[in-house]
């Protein structure tokens, strides 16, 4: 089933697209110019087919769909989504994934500041992030939970591979990184160690999806050797405004 | 019937910013920006559009182009008694509107096409944009009523209260063609909206359109009344377009230089820079720390040469670029350069604090 979202309002495009879901399990909206919280809230195993550039808020507490955006998404899609897919044959905006509770994102390419901004777990619940491209500053700010991976593929050079304050304020999850972070890149409440078999067991089955979404050479992205940063701390301001 | 107060509702707005501008200077007409800046609609609430033009008004190329708000007949008469005074005023009239939804009780809207009085200006000693800009403080400041919101030469701003792309359609702006258009939607959170309080806010040819908020105001506005400025919009944003013409007209700074100063590099950055750009960007942080802008912005600077896009360092605030074979694309969202470019060259993300200086050629600043 289709929907044109041509210049409706983001409110009607809404409406139309849960009327659609009473019909069909498979939705293509055309025409996206900028409609926000597109699949916000919905719960259920449907699939939506995007055409455009979605608004902000793409996903925000979504539960459960499978998106398929054919370009790039502006600023906080996956907004506390709570499960769920979002494959992304683009670039992402800023605050990709923020507060992000459950499910995947896959970007093809780079994504803006602030991505995985904190993401958390709990239980079972471990949402993941997968970026092809390079990231910007402040990668996985307070990130509390949940696994970032970034490929780097189209990077320059290492300096280009992800933004400064890498890990700020970080006290939960991990970030796998393809190539060498800069140690100035770090922030202070992270480090970065050798991967174990058990992170390459992890990076494998999420490079797997990548290169099956994307269309990339499994092989070639395993052929170079992957980083584990993680926090030195759960709480890394504990003793902030402690008298020591 | 129980009004709805603020807290009680929420407002999904943010501000919004757009710019779009031909690389070799040619013209076109004020419909692109407009859909451009409609689309992010819900990003402002009605209390302030507006849009800067440049290359609107070659046939008066040389005089300086005054836009003038006027609250009654005694600010029109005050005004216009000091224009007399100290220009030769070659042209001026109301500056056509056509009535528009959505677009209230408007003030006087008048145009004046002028040039310096020639033994005023050889007396006072200075540039002309010297004199213009001490003139256009003093209108501001001195009669009650009367706002000047555009002096620069072959350009305008036209702002009113109102979403921007009825403020568009009110000014008729598709009927102008520039080769610079930059605009705003306004969402005005501490400040009031009223018509000299929209964006841009302008001196001389510069103007700026602006979506976040700045914390360090008053310090800002402290140091750019030491030099003669007078902060009188009862708004943050016009204390960006004053720290501009200070530093790059009147100190002489680069335009990268004078975004330098505004968002500058923290402390820790610049420990980690070889000697040589420690030693410069210290000595811009110490010579200019009343210039220094915090909290979240995204900015663009408009001038007749070309703009700036600048981003607070922290990168707080949202812009997208975009080029497409003869011209620059700017806005707060992608989807807003999409609209009027669907498929763009090339697009990216304006980086914290990584000012985008983008000049146009051979227009003569």
């Amino acid at each position: 089933m289709t929907v044109t979202a041509g210049l409706k309002h983001h409110k009607e495009l809404n409406e139309e697209l849960k009327a659609a879901f009473a019909k069909a399990k498979s939705v293509t909206l055309k025409d996206v110019n900028g409609q926000r919280y597109i699949g916000c809230g919905v719960r259920g195993d449907y699939k939506i087919d995007i055409y455009g550039t979605p608004g902000n808020d793409l996903a925000a507490y979504m539960d459960g769909l499978t998106i398929n955006v054919n370009g790039n998404v502006q600023d906080a899609a996956g907004n506390t989504m709570n499960n769920g897919t979002i494959i992304i044959h683009g670039r992402a905006g800023d605050a990709l994934g923020y507060a992000m509770r459950n499910g995947a994102i896959y970007v093809e390419t780079d994504v803006g500041y602030r991505c995985g901004i904190h993401m958390k777990e709990y239980k079972d619940a471990k949402p993941a992030i997968v970026i092809g491209g390079c990231a910007g500053a402040f990668l996985g700010e307070y990130m509390a939970g949940g696994t970032l991976v970034l490929l780097g593929l189209n990077r320059k050079n290492d300096d280009s591979l992800v933004g400064s304050y890498f890990g700020t304020g970080m006290h939960g999850g991990v970030i796998y990184v393809r190539g060498n972070v800069p140690e100035h890149r770090l922030a202070k409440e992270v480090t970065s160690f050798e991967c174990s078999g058990e992170d390459m067991e992890q990076i494998a089955r999420y490079v797997k999806n990548y290169c099956t979404y994307f269309g990339v050479s499994y092989d070639e992205v395993m052929s170079e050797k992957f980083l584990r940063i993680s926090p030195r701390s759960k709480r890394p301001y504990g003793d902030m405004y402690a008298h020591i | 019937m129980v009004q709805t107060k603020e807290g009680q509702i929420r407002i999904p707005s943010g501000c919004a910013i757009a710019a779009i501008m031909d690389k070799r200077g040619r013209t076109f007409t004020g419909d692109d920006i407009i859909k451009s800046i409609a689309l992010m609609h819900d990003r402002s609430n009605g209390l302030g559009g507006g849009f800067a033009a440049y290359g609107i008004y070659p046939e008066y190329r040389e005089c300086f182009a005054f836009h003038v708000f006027y609250d009654s007949e005694a600010a029109k008469a005050a005004t216009e008694e000091f224009l007399n005074a100290h220009y030769d005023i070659q042209m001026c009239g109301v500056i056509p509107t056509t009535p528009t939804k959505g677009i209230g009780k408007s003030p006087k809207i008048w145009r004046y096409f002028a040039t310096p009085n020639r033994i005023k200006l050889d007396a006072f000693a200075y540039a002309e944009e010297e004199y213009t800009a001490q003139c256009v403080i003093k209108i501001n400041d001195h009669i009650d009523g009367a706002y000047v919101f555009s002096s620069g030469k072959n350009m305008g701003a036209f702002k009113a209260v109102g979403y921007p792309e009825d403020v568009g359609e009110y000014y008729m702006l598709p009927s102008y063609k520039a080769y610079l258009w930059t605009a705003h939607g306004r969402f005005p959170t501490n400040t009031p909206g009223w018509w000299g309080g929209a964006h841009p806010f302008t001196l001389l040819d510069w103007s700026i359109v602006h979506n976040g908020e700045i914390s360090s105001y008053d310090a800002n506005r402290r140091y750019v009344e030491m030099f003669g400025y007078k902060c009188s919009l009862q708004t943050d944003t016009e204390v960006i377009t004053y720290l501009f013409d200070l530093l790059v007209r009147k100190h002489g700074l680069s335009l990268e230089t004078a975004a330098t100063v505004l968002a500058a590099p923290d402390w820790d950055v610049i420990d980690k820079l070889c000697d040589v750009d420690k030693q410069r960007l210290t000595a811009l942080r110490a010579t200019y720390s009343g210039a220094l802008v915090n909290g979240p912005f995204s900015v663009i600077l408009g001038f007749n040469g070309g703009l700036v896009a600048l981003n607070d360092r922290l990168k707080l605030r949202a812009l997208m670029a975009a080029e497409d074979k003869d011209k620059y694309y700017f806005a707060s969202e992608e989807s807003a350069i999409r609209v009027v470019c669907p498929n763009p060259d090339r697009v990216w993300s304006v980086g914290g604090g990584e000012p985008v200086v983008l000049k146009i050629k051979g227009v003569s600043v």
